[in-house]
């Protein structure tokens, strides 16, 4: 039950950090969003592995069917999955807008653009 | 009856506004729109706190699936101040929002502006009313979508860093409260609050709730700006138009602190919280430093909603603080420094936005001589900052008071030095407002002397007045605290 | 209309003058009016409590609760009514003197000093009617804040500079130490009532109490006990009838009033003998003394070397409270009336001199006692009764204080009682000897007294210091009833 026994939470750990990584160390704000996507990612593994039983099915009340898989973390995910698309579009909405009023989507060159105005 | 359904109308309202305003595509019907579901907002806030105060916690099944099966909403003394916050500043911020945001953003996006302000509004009263950990998230995730959007909007083109940066910083932490939830889950088999609470103490394994624990305070306290983790906001304050400053001041953060009260005391317990994970010396010791830190930070901006933005920092760790000790008393100053300091910093947001308009800025080279060229803003600002302070015979002094003898009467004598030594950084920042509007002249290209319109100063003055009568009376919001206190601690567990 | 709403009248009355004054802004005479009306009524309804104190009646009104069981409550007892008899009648007499001094100096912003001046009045009344520790504190807070536009009345960076130290003792004082002093009492007593014999025996230890007068001796800023004192000097920028009437009496007496009424009837004098915490203090109050008259004895700026004085002077009330014995208590008290009136007496002059002479400096003053009799004959008779010299109203509280270190068998104290004698007349006689006794130098051409307004203020306040001196019975009759109960 170990190492392999959690393995869905060894992968969610490490998708975690992946996209967190990538959200601080990458200085290009579409980037960023990539990572940002593969960080919420994570969560979606997190609840929805745990909800698969082997050998189970979905919920249908009928013979034969014993072992259900739970539904309903994959209900949740949807939505989380829809909160992270709205979130993500949005996002690079921004970064369009940042592109037309800076001139640049990296980090550092808006920093000294701000820099600037002081 | 009607306000049986008070739970779910109280969202409802405004989220069934929003997508309406959009539709009618105009900036006035919009106004009126939200204005009227604001009222009505205000006004199922105001009968659900009265309800709860004589008869206890409502519990509203969505659907009528009975929770835990169904997502239940559930009122009770503390949701339902907080509640009755955030739809009183809406109520407030929507008179002035008219011309100061047609002063801010364009005509032609002005029904936008309000079908956000909606949206916003409705995730954060979700937040409030909701019992269910999941739909919470959801919650948070409009309002915080809203949120950027509304930040964006702001004139300097620093509005859309801010607002991507507080993108970045929000996601992150919704991400983290969610994935604190989902161990939970796993843990409990529930996302009802109270049934989550009442089977924690079956869970043979506690290693994933002491993780849960911690994903969650840092999600959460990423939202509410818990220092270290205020990055984001000085710049989405200090840019964004000038009423949604006001607005999100005095709500979201707030709204956010709520939700740490509700998981520590409501689900986990303060024993489990408290006594078992040594989380009162980690919150305290955070508070602390925000106290100092952001406090000193403030004391050197040169921007006045800069300036503000920082004391917001501060005066959350003053909040974290009451949480910290882990007592009632300390949670009655907690939930009173809530509502006190957000009616505080959403009069001063707001007056801030009068001036922005006057002036045309509110660098302190343009606050200088206001004094004499806005007098009466001037004036309220300076009350507003006493609040800040804690001078007595404003509302900040009365939740200070609280703070300090919930520390003393626990016997935590540094945690009090520290609440009053901070105090002085207060005098510091809101005393270089008052040398730099009654000591220096105006700029020499500064408007003629003279008030912002009405529509702008009446509400900022209203907003004022309740800080000094909720200095004056202090003991209905300290009461009120003290009951949305027992209402926190005593959920089943 | 009953006693307490006579109470809650004194109140009310300088703010409803704070708010007519401001309606009336546009028009100098009519606002001066409102002003002279103000403190006429005030003088009149505060004395018409008198015969129900002296009665024995502790008139007492609830204005509002403020924090849950804590409301803001005024109660009438005698050493309130005292400070607020001082402080009205003061008011009466510097209303005059103010409107000679802002007319004869051409002074801006005439509306916020009155308006302000006003409200400092208001808020020592409140602090003096104060009926518990919240509501104290209320009014000792908006006494500071009210102030502040006062001391930095001419707006200028010296002005800015001074009103920083002005504000930065007085709230730092008050927020560092004083709240959580008040705040501690609250949750040890669980009340702040002010009560005779006090509310803290048998609640606290000798440590915990030792820690508590600490907080509120040092706490109580305006008392200026160093080494917080630095404010009252700060405050000297600020226009004579300020100095005159705020920082030698409303202010500062607000101030060794509050250590008073802690003392008396927070801690109780017989609970704070028996756990023996307060010895300390007659050591640093005796401290302050003689060293701020050392500071006094160099000063060469007229209104920094009254400002020192007025440090050391304050410490002699400090200290009598210290000793604990009913003599030393009835000292204080009386102090705290004599020094008022000797102290207002030399600020006046002070004033007087610069309007009519534009003279600052100690060393300038030779021979400006002939051009201007009036003016240093009060400032001679002021300075007499500083020093303690009958008949002057200061003998008899340094009598009393005298008395009660000799019973408390304080050689310090009485020690530190001569020395200062000695160094009150010697920073005090100089002025006087060099105004009367030194020729003007050559091409001196003013001869002139002040504005009649201004010298009929302080001639009423110099024959103060006398009647004071020949008529104590009302203000000993009331000190008594404080110490013993």
């Amino acid at each position: 039950m170990s190492f392999f026994g959690h393995f869905s939470y060894w992968a969610t750990v490490f998708i975690l950090m992946t996209g967190l990584y990538i959200v601080i160390a990458r200085g290009n704000l579409v980037k960023k969003l990539v990572g940002l996507g593969i960080f919420q990612t994570s969560v979606y593994l997190l609840y929805v592995a745990p909800g698969k039983l082997i050998g189970g099915t979905a919920p249908i009340v009928g013979e034969g069917f014993t072992v259900y898989s739970n539904p309903l973390p994959h209900v949740l995910i949807l939505t989380a999955i829809v909160v992270g698309v709205a979130t993500l579009a949005l996002g690079l909405a921004l970064v369009v807008r940042i592109r037309e009023a800076y001139g640049t989507v990296e980090e550092d060159e808006l920093l000294e653009a701000d820099a600037k105005d002081d | 009856m009607l306000s049986q359904h008070f739970p779910i109308l109280l969202v409802v309202v405004p989220l069934i506004a929003s997508p309406v305003i959009v539709m009618a595509r105009s900036g006035f019907l919009g106004w009126v729109a939200s204005l009227a579901a604001s009222a009505a907002a205000f006004a199922m806030s105001v009968a659900l706190l009265v309800a709860t105060t004589e008869s206890g916690a409502i519990s509203y099944a969505i659907g009528s699936w009975p929770p835990p099966w169904g997502i239940e909403y559930r009122v009770d003394a503390a949701n339902a101040l907080v509640a009755l916050l955030v739809s009183a500043i809406a109520l407030v911020v929507l008179p002035y929002a008219r011309r100061s945001v047609s002063a801010e953003i364009g005509q032609e996006r002005l029904y936008l502006f309000y079908a956000l302000l909606m949206l916003c509004l409705a995730g954060l009263l979700g937040i409030a009313v909701t019992g269910d950990a999941f739909n919470l998230f959801v919650f948070l995730e409009i309002s915080s979508l809203a949120t950027y959007v509304l930040i964006a909007l702001g004139r300097n083109r620093r509005a859309l860093t801010a607002a991507y940066q507080y993108l970045i910083l929000g996601t992150i932490g919704a991400t983290l409260y969610v994935t604190g939830v989902g161990l939970l889950y796993l843990a409990t088999g529930t996302l009802n609050l109270a049934d989550m609470a009442a089977r924690l103490a079956d869970v043979p394994d506690k290693r994933p709730l002491v993780a849960g624990l911690a994903f969650i305070t840092a999600g959460v306290g990423l939202k509410l700006a818990l220092f270290p983790l205020h990055a984001w906001l000085p710049n989405a304050y200090a840019y964004a138009p000038s009423a949604v400053s006001a607005f999100l001041a005095a709500t979201a953060t707030k709204v956010a602190v709520y939700v740490l009260m509700r998981v520590y005391f409501s689900v986990y317990g303060v024993d489990a919280v408290f006594r078992d994970m040594p989380l009162g010396p980690v919150l305290a010791v955070l508070s602390v430093a925000a106290l100092f830190i952001a406090s000193a930070a403030a004391i050197v901006q040169k921007d006045l909603k800069r300036l503000l933005a920082y004391s917001s920092v501060a005066q959350i760790g003053y909040i974290t603080l009451g949480i910290s000790l882990g007592s009632a008393p300390g949670l009655t100053a907690a939930v009173a420094h809530l509502v006190n300091h957000g009616i505080t910093k959403g009069a001063l947001f707001l007056l801030a936005g009068a001036i922005a308009l006057r002036a045309g800025g509110t660098g302190f080279d343009r606050v200088a001589g206001l004094g004499r060229t806005m007098p009466l803003t001037a004036f309220a600002f300076v009350l507003g900052g006493l609040s800040l302070i804690g001078v007595p015979g404003t509302a900040g002094f009365a939740s200070k008071w609280a703070l300090v003898a919930a520390a003393i009467g626990a016997g935590h004598w540094w945690i009090a030095a520290a609440v009053l030594l901070s105090s002085l950084l207060a005098v510091a920042y809101v005393w270089k407002f008052v040398e730099c509007a009654y000591f220096r002249g105006p700029p020499g290209d500064a408007p003629d002397p003279g008030e912002a319109p009405a529509d702008m100063t009446i509400p900022a003055f209203a907003l004022t007045a309740a800080v000094i009568a909720a200095g004056l009376f202090a003991w209905p919001v300290l009461e009120a605290s003290a009951r949305a206190a027992e209402a926190l601690m005593g959920a089943p567990r | 209309m009953t006693n307490a709403q006579f109470a809650a009248a004194a109140l009310a009355i300088p703010f409803a003058g704070v708010v007519l004054m401001v309606l009336a802004r546009r028009r100098p005479d009519v606002r001066e009016a409102m002003a002279f009306g103000a403190a006429a009524m005030l003088f009149f309804v505060v004395v018409s409590l008198a015969p129900a104190i002296l009665a024995g009646e502790r008139p007492s009104v609830t204005l509002f609760e403020m924090l849950p069981g804590l409301p803001v409550v005024l109660t009438v007892e005698p050493l309130g009514w005292l400070f607020a008899a001082v402080a009205s009648t003061l008011w009466v007499v510097s209303t005059p003197y103010s409107i000679g001094y802002l007319r004869g100096n051409g002074e801006a912003n005439q509306t916020r000093f009155y308006v302000c001046f006003a409200g400092s009045i208001g808020a020592a009344i409140g602090i003096a009617f104060a009926g518990n520790l919240l509501t104290l504190f209320l009014f000792y807070e908006a006494l500071t804040l009210v102030t502040y536009p006062l001391v930095t009345h001419h707006g200028t960076d010296e002005a800015r500079r001074a009103g920083r130290v002005y504000l930065g003792v007085l709230i730092g004082t008050s927020v560092v130490f004083l709240l959580p002093a008040i705040i501690a009492t609250w949750v040890f007593a669980g009340t702040l009532d002010f009560r005779p014999g006090g509310i803290l025996g048998g609640r606290i230890g000798p440590t915990a109490a030792g820690v508590l007068l600490a907080l509120f001796m040092f706490g109580i800023g305006k008392a200026a006990l160093m080494p917080f004192h630095r404010w009252l000097p700060a405050a000297m920028v600020a226009p004579t009838p300020v100095s005159a009437l705020l920082h030698a009496v409303a202010v500062v007496k607000a101030g060794v009033f509050c250590v008073v009424k802690v003392v008396v009837y927070v801690f109780g004098v017989d609970t704070l003998a028996a756990l023996g915490g307060a010895a300390w203090l007659t050591l640093v109050a005796g401290f302050t003394l003689i060293a701020a008259s050392a500071v006094a004895l160099r000063a060469d700026n007229l209104k920094r070397r009254l400002a020192y004085s007025t440090v050391s002077q304050l410490a002699y009330v400090t200290m009598a409270v210290s000793l604990l014995t009913p003599a030393a208590v009835m000292g204080a008290a009386l102090h705290l009336v004599a020094h008022a009136f000797g102290k207002i007496t030399l600020f006046f002059a002070a004033g007087s001199i610069y309007t009519a002479a534009h003279k600052t400096e100690v060393s300038q003053l030779d021979g400006i006692g002939r051009m201007m009799p009036w003016t240093m004959g009060a400032f001679a008779v002021g300075a007499f009764s500083m020093i303690g010299l009958p008949p002057l109203a200061g003998f008899v509280s340094k009598w009393y204080i005298l008395t009660g270190a000799m019973t408390a068998e304080s050689w310090t104290a009485v020690g530190v009682l001569a020395a200062s004698t000695l160094l009150n007349a010697a920073y005090f006689v100089p002025i006087v000897y060099r105004a009367f006794f030194v020729a003007p130098p050559a091409g001196d051409v003013h001869g002139r007294e002040a504005p009649l307004a201004m010298v009929m203020a302080q001639v009423v306040t110099a024959a103060a210091c006398v009647a004071l001196f020949l008529f104590p019975g009302l203000a000993i009759a009331l000190a008594k009833s404080l110490a013993g109960g």
